[in-house]
């Protein structure tokens, strides 16, 4: 069968990039002892799906991985359980919130999310004045922006890809810097739009404080869904940054 | 501030690799700090993904932490992006688990293992916000102190150290904390800074440099005395006489990020007598204290299911060695059977003593990559290095890897060996051109990765008097070895920087005045010298010639019998005139057996400090020549003592 999982990344442990957490994972699940499926070959791999790809220093509350298990459906494996199973196993601040079985012919994560939704902080302005920013990105038609790519410059219009922007206030007490807080959920298809390049296409540019994934989002004839049915809860947006 | 953390994170967006600064690892202790325990940082003078695998700070890690007297954190160089960031906001370096700068440490403690991180030292001295030399230091300023195989010849960094520990750490380390606990009880008061290294310098195994006088004549050392009665002429190694008592680590750190030698380890014995001449670590090491299988065993089962690694290497200067190593692979590779599937490494490995049997039992789980060391071209250089290991071996060895299915093996030599000639040299291509065509018996491309280091003297070996090849003869020799291997389909040849040979060879034979000289490469931004992109030969050579220093005089010059060597007043329990003897027997082309197996010729390592070797089988490992050229006389028994079985003495 296979098995879908949340779960959060937050604190300190953001600082591990996407490749150190495919191998935590790896040694998690031999430690928890799962019956988890191997690759065949040479070199021998459990068979675990990643979701989209966390910048390294972003927090998530949201982080999905597909894994393949040995048992079928209906095994007596507790997959209530697996949360409480597998935590301990993971560095401190990754968190697996829940788990459930999704079917074989379910697209893959990286296929299936189309939009993010991100909370970031912006360092050195006030709420009411990146309001008036958001306004001006808002009523842009076209956000060009240029990146390199394979040693040439690319032209890019970022702004299909900005779904929603709406400032949440200021950054919490606990922030290295005064600033604004500002939710924005980016496309991931067909061109992914990072934080970064929305701070960057701002007048003026705005700097990145911290960021944080709070959901993913899979949209099927115009309606919205996590990856994991509604069932599992999440956090309030409040307790991001929360250490 | 005992927590850098909240002026740290912000930093640690704008530098590469920000996972090597949070800690986090698994194995790691919360630290809890009070009055009454003395606080280690127990240090790497080079990065993370180097420093965070070294075996001997994690027993020292977890040994410490054990003590209800002391408390033990760790601390790595930040790469040069976060150093600058540190500087200028200063903030101070501070340890992994908790995030405390380092100068709140009563201790900070390093291992030295490579000659070329001795900049990265004083660096790390400096950023803690200690001054770098320790006359310098107050009492409120931690104690420096380093271990590892280079403390052998301290001298280049005595200047540096408050105090030196020679020989295994795992029991001098709580007879050094009880001294300093006394100490931060009476409160480091002004001027007890000297009274407490005067004290330490009592501990068997530790070197106080300050308490030393050094007199030279004209360029020459001529003694380096105690400057008081009750200071030791003479500072002897510790040496731990039973593995079986340390099975450290128990809880080996398992990082976030990927570091080298990413895996479990588990040390399967300590010291090598096979005697090659160059090796320092076989000298100093001595005598050969296997661990019992069974506690490898135990811990090989219990490190996998606590790590969730899915290999683990046995560690140790030989492994292939060890009593039954044979049958100590397939029972791990055994064990692991209904699991998911796990593979063995075996790193040193000796091809007299790889055969078929460990080739098969390897193989069973993943193929690991394999390296051989027959260090020398051809047979009469190796006798003279004493790496008594024949071209049938090798042969039979690589024959028995291609044959399991490797395709593809690498091979340490070394060039600038005493009395090297071009024929020794242009055997190595020789040897791996043969060995390609061993294996086109059995895969299409076999490769055969030729790696070449040049050779540096060190101490405490028969080569220590030696006089180094200069860069332009290594590097003639090298481009020997790239010509005449152009056209050898399969061979590829790599080489280590000459320019850095010459560095390590003055550090390494080097006196105090080369102190002066690693300050100033320091003070001109020289950090990270062991990396190829950081290395640079030329403020190694202004620095000298700043100081009126010779780098001829001290990596190149033959050292006569009658020198005072800078070590000296250091001992390994090494005999000096066996050193000399052995040194007069290389230049002969005379081997020596491995006494182990064989009768004792009193080194001095074992009789000098009342200990033995601890092996669990009086005869060789089965296999190859085992040294052909000799008589081995496996006939004779071998002292066996602990929990070796005794069934085995013949």
């Amino acid at each position: 069968m296979r098995i879908r999982v949340r779960f959060s990344k937050t604190g300190k442990i953001r600082f591990s990039s996407h490749r150190d957490m495919a191998r935590c994972w790896e040694r998690a699940l031999r430690r928890a002892d799962l019956p988890v499926a191997i690759t065949e070959g040479f070199s021998p791999r459990p068979k675990m799906h990643f979701g989209l790809a966390l910048s390294t220093g972003h927090e998530s509350l949201g982080e999905y991985l597909d894994i393949d298990l040995t048992e079928p459906e209906g095994s007596d494996l507790d997959l209530g359980a697996l949360p409480e199973r597998l935590t301990p196993f993971l560095p401190p601040g990754v968190d697996v919130e829940t788990v459930s079985i999704i079917e074989r012919s379910e697209l893959s994560l990286q296929e299936a999310v189309t939009v993010c939704t991100w909370l970031i902080e912006i360092p050195g302005v006030s709420p009411e004045e990146l309001e008036s920013n958001v306004q001006t990105m808002l009523d842009a038609t076209t956000l060009p922006v240029t990146r390199e790519r394979k040693g040439k410059e690319v032209s890019d219009d970022i702004r299909p890809g900005i779904i929603s922007l709406r400032v949440v206030g200021a950054t919490p007490s606990d922030a290295p810097e005064r600033g604004a807080l500002l939710e924005a959920e980016l496309a991931t298809q067909p061109r992914s739009v990072r934080p970064s390049e929305l701070l960057a296409a701002f007048d003026p540019p705005r700097n990145e404080g911290r960021v944080c994934r709070t959901h993913q989002w899979i949209i099927t004839d115009g309606a919205r869904r996590e990856p994991i049915p509604a069932h599992a809860t999440s956090r309030a947006p409040a307790e991001v940054g929360a250490r | 501030m005992t927590d850098v953390w909240p002026q740290l994170e912000p930093l640690l967006a704008k530098v590469a690799k920000p996972a090597r600064y949070i800690g986090l690892e698994d194995g790691a202790r919360t630290p809890h700090h009070a009055a009454d325990k003395v606080a280690w940082l127990l240090s790497y003078p080079d990065t993370y993904e180097i420093g965070l695998p070294n075996q001997g700070l994690q027993i020292l890690y977890e040994i410490l932490n054990e003590n209800p007297h002391a408390v033990a954190e760790r601390a790595y160089a930040p790469w040069t992006d976060l150093e600058g960031l540190l500087r200028d906001r200063n903030i101070p370096l501070f340890s992994l688990d908790s995030h405390r700068p380092a100068g709140l440490f009563d201790l900070i403690g390093f291992n030295l293992s490579a000659e070329l991180t001795y900049t990265n030292l004083l660096n790390m001295v400096d950023l803690a916000g200690v001054p770098v030399r320790s006359a310098d230091r107050r009492p409120e300023h931690p104690l420096i102190v380093a271990g590892g195989h280079c403390t052998y010849n301290p001298e280049p960094i005595a200047d540096f150290l408050d105090l030196v520990v020679l020989g295994d750490g795992e029991e001098v380390i709580t007879e050094i904390n009880e001294v300093v606990r006394d100490w931060k009880k009476s409160g480091r008061t002004d001027g007890s800074r000297e009274n407490v290294l005067r004290e330490l310098s009592h501990i068997v195994g530790v070197y106080v440099p300050s308490m030393y006088d050094v007199t030279y004549e004209g360029a020459n050392l001529v003694a380096v005395t105690p400057r008081y009665p009750d200071v030791p002429e003479r500072v002897e190694k510790r040496t731990v006489a039973d593995l079986a008592e340390f099975p450290y680590p128990k809880t080996q750190l398992v990082p976030i990020t990927e570091v080298v030698h990413d895996r479990l380890n588990v040390e399967v014995f300590r010291g090598c007598t096979r005697g090659c001449r160059f090796c320092q670590a076989g000298m100093i090491t001595r005598p050969v204290r296997e661990r019992p299988a069974e506690q490898v065993r135990t811990m090989v089962e219990e490190g996998l299911r606590r790590t969730g690694y899915d290999e683990v290497a046995l560690t140790s200067l030989s492994t292939a060695d060890f009593s039954g190593i044979e049958k100590l692979v397939g029972d791990i590779v055994q064990s692991t059977d209904d699991g998911p599937p796990v593979s063995v490494s075996l790193p040193s490995l000796r091809v007299d003593a790889f055969g078929v049997g460990i080739a098969t039992q390897i193989q069973r789980a993943r193929r690991t990559g394999l390296t051989f060391a027959p260090e020398a071209g051809t047979w009469r250089m190796r006798q003279v290095i004493n790496k008594l290991i024949r071209e049938e071996d090798l042969y039979s060895a690589v024959e028995a890897a291609y044959s399991n299915g490797w395709r593809r093996m690498k091979l340490y030599f070394l060039t600038g060996l005493p009395t090297e000639t071009d024929e020794d040299t242009l055997g190595i291509a020789e040897l791996a051109r043969n060995c390609v065509q061993l294996g086109k018996a059995h895969t299409k491309s076999p490769s055969v990765t030729v790696s070449v280091g040049g050779f540096v003297p060190k101490p405490f070996t028969p080569f220590q008097w030696f006089g180094q090849n200069t860069v332009e003869e290594l590097r003639r020799k090298i481009n020997l070895l790239r010509d005449d291997t152009r056209k050898s389909h399969g061979v590829q040849v790599k080489w280590h920087d000459p320019k850095a040979t010459l560095v390590e060879g003055i550090m390494s034979r080097g006196d105090r005045r080369i102190g002066a000289v690693i300050e100033e490469v320091w003070r001109q931004g020289g950090t990270f010298q062991e990396w190829n992109e950081r290395f640079d030969l030329d403020l190694w050579t202004s620095a000298m010639a700043a100081h009126g220093l010779d780098p001829e005089w001290f990596a190149y010059r033959h050292r006569t019998e009658d020198e005072v060597l800078p070590w000296d007043h250091l001992s390994a329990g090494l005999h000096k005139d066996f050193l000399w003897q052995d040194w007069r027997d290389a230049l002969a082309e005379v081997g020596l057996p491995d006494c182990r197996w064989t009768p004792c010729y009193d080194c001095g390592a074992c009789t000098g400090y009342s200990i033995e070797h601890i092996v669990a089988s009086a005869t060789p490992p089965a296999g190859g020549s085992q040294g052909t050229g000799q008589d081995l006389g496996s006939s004779v028994p071998v002292t066996l003592l602990g929990r070796a079985p005794v069934g085995t003495v013949s």
